[in-house]
């Protein structure tokens, strides 16, 4: 798939792809006009904090690694970190940690075991993954980049280490506490005034759970609330939206959402609330909180 | 024409503003020549525009101190009499082969309708569309002016699978499938015209204000579109136009 590459780059080999994994950067800015969804990694605490370990650049290109992670092999040196959930890494099957840099040697194989908390990991490597860049970035998205998902068999470029230009930063302290987070902290969203008052207040007081139906593009929650709202002309949605669909049901806009959408916008998450929620899976609680 | 807006902030650091909720090629000017406005204005901490039938939303670079400073900015911007920008906007001839290779559901419309496929496909090519604004997809047009005669609810199960350039009704709108998704909408034809290109900047030739209008093509003339097209050099016909 990577074919066009002038200068032989070093290669990370996919020998099994875990649950859903992708190439994540910032995101692609500039193009909400034509359609385009910003993606990008879904906790940007989390990648950032895989990248500042490293001394790369806060938005370089990271593996965004959902429930499950890959088993994958460095055809080069290199040093890495894991960010976000906690999968029980291991590098030649002996057990690493997370937030910390990690030399990894040539043909060294990482794998991973058991979801120990949160729900999204990071995988860092010095320098950044070096997928194709479209549109200004290489968050993967379908219909956008050429390759749209990690597969088994794939191998996927990353930066040349050169020892003597790394800077790393061990110090930094990670706070584990947002993992656990069940507060999504929220502003009102354009249509929330529509509301009746018991509707506000069930909204903002009620425990709502997560759905099976969770991905990059949305989470939806699994208690209804009631709707006696019209539906909207199509209008403009952001990651972080909550929508509420004609049958009651909400769903929580992320990344690779949709530009715009016809749905009323009841409530607007926080943007390190979207971190939080990027750690939910089917079945954890979450409360909104307006500040 | 001046419009009464309301100004809301929409989380951190955007504002979203609206026009009265009705899908009206008058709003659709304002907003164009609103958005231009600011886009001339040239303020540093606007990184991007989008707008929707009856809304325009602007995003800040960073988180918004004091909304209430922005928004005397905007209106300000807004009201200024003197602010009238040169719009530039293009009529697109938009080429379709309305084949029933392609067009899976014209013989169901055409039954259900009364009408022959050839007097859908006269209809659905003798109007000039208004492109109100691209979202849903990458590269999807939403268009306004269909024929109501041609108005087909969207099918009460959606294809798993759309083809790219799959040209489509649903309900009261028609569009062009610009990438392979699933949808709902009711296929009549195909067109060889990439309407979202990622390797180009911009990625789409159409922006919001501009007009669209079909006409058929035979499935040999498609063929040769669709070479060039991919090749990356067809040349599509348009005008410039001015009102």
């Amino acid at each position: 798939m990577f074919t066009n590459w002038k200068v032989r780059l070093f290669m990370i080999k996919i020998l099994k792809p875990g649950f859903y994994s992708t190439i994540q950067d910032a995101g692609r800015f500039g193009f909400q006009a034509y359609g385009v969804p910003y993606s990008g990694v879904m906790d940007i605490y989390a990648a950032s904090m895989a990248n500042m370990v490293l001394g790369n650049d806060e938005n370089a290109a990271v593996m965004e690694m959902t429930m499950t992670g890959p088993t994958l092999q460095f055809d080069c040196e290199t040093i890495i970190c894991l960010s976000g959930a906690d999968m029980s890494p291991m590098l030649n099957n002996v057990p690493i940690q997370n937030n910390r840099a990690i030399h990894v040697a040539k043909n060294a194989v990482l794998s991973f075991g058991k979801l120990k908390n949160g729900f999204r990991g990071y995988l860092s490597v010095s320098g950044g993954f070096k997928t194709d860049s479209v549109m200004g970035s290489r968050s993967m998205f379908k219909g956008v980049t050429e390759q749209y998902f990690i597969a088994k068999g794939d191998e996927i470029p990353i930066d040349n280490y050169i020892e003597a230009l790394v800077k790393k930063n061990a110090s930094i302290k990670m706070n584990y506490k947002y993992l656990q987070s069940k507060n999504i902290e929220v502003f009102k969203g354009p249509e929330f005034d529509k509301l009746s008052k018991n509707q506000q207040h069930i909204l903002l007081t009620q425990e709502f759970s997560i759905s099976k139906d969770n991905n990059r593009m949305a989470y939806q929650l699994e208690q209804p609330l009631e709707n006696t709202l019209d539906a909207i002309i199509t209008s403009l949605v952001l990651p972080g939206t909550v929508q509420l669909t004609p049958s009651g049901k909400l769903i929580v806009l992320m990344r690779d959402c949709q530009t715009t959408g016809g749905y009323p916008r009841v409530l607007q998450l926080k943007e390190s609330a979207m971190n939080i929620m990027a750690q939910k899976f089917m079945g954890n609680k979450v409360s909104f909180k307006l500040v | 024409m001046i419009f009464n807006l309301t100004y809301k902030a929409f989380g951190e650091r955007a504002i979203l503003v609206e026009w009265p909720a009705k899908i009206d090629a008058l709003i659709l000017k304002d907003i164009i020549r609103f958005k231009t406005t600011i886009q001339e204005n040239n303020i540093k901490s606007i990184v991007e525009l989008k707008s929707a039938y009856n809304s325009l939303l602007i995003i800040y670079n960073a988180v918004c101190r004091n909304f209430e400073n922005e928004i005397i900015l905007l209106k300000n911007m807004y009201n200024s009499s003197d602010s009238e920008p040169v719009i530039l906007s293009r009529l697109w001839k938009i080429p379709v082969c309305y084949d029933a290779s392609f067009g899976i559901d014209l013989e169901a419309i055409s039954m259900e309708k009364k009408l022959s496929k050839a007097d859908i496909i006269k209809r659905h090519s003798q109007t000039i569309y208004t492109v109100y604004f691209i979202g849903f997809l990458p590269g999807f047009l939403y268009l306004g002016g269909l024929d109501e005669t041609l108005h087909v609810p969207r099918k009460s199960t959606p294809r798993l699978k759309i083809e790219k350039g799959a040209v489509a009704i649903g309900g009261y709108q028609t569009g062009v499938y610009p990438i392979e998704s699933p949808g709902g909408w009711n296929i009549i034809g195909n067109s060889p015209v990439a309407f979202f290109n990622p390797k180009t900047n911009p990625p789409c030739f159409v922006n919001a204000g501009d007009k669209i209008s079909f006409h058929s093509i035979s499935m040999n003339e498609y063929n040769d579109i669709k070479m060039l097209s991919v090749a990356g050099v067809y040349q599509l016909e348009s005008e410039v136009i001015h009102d």
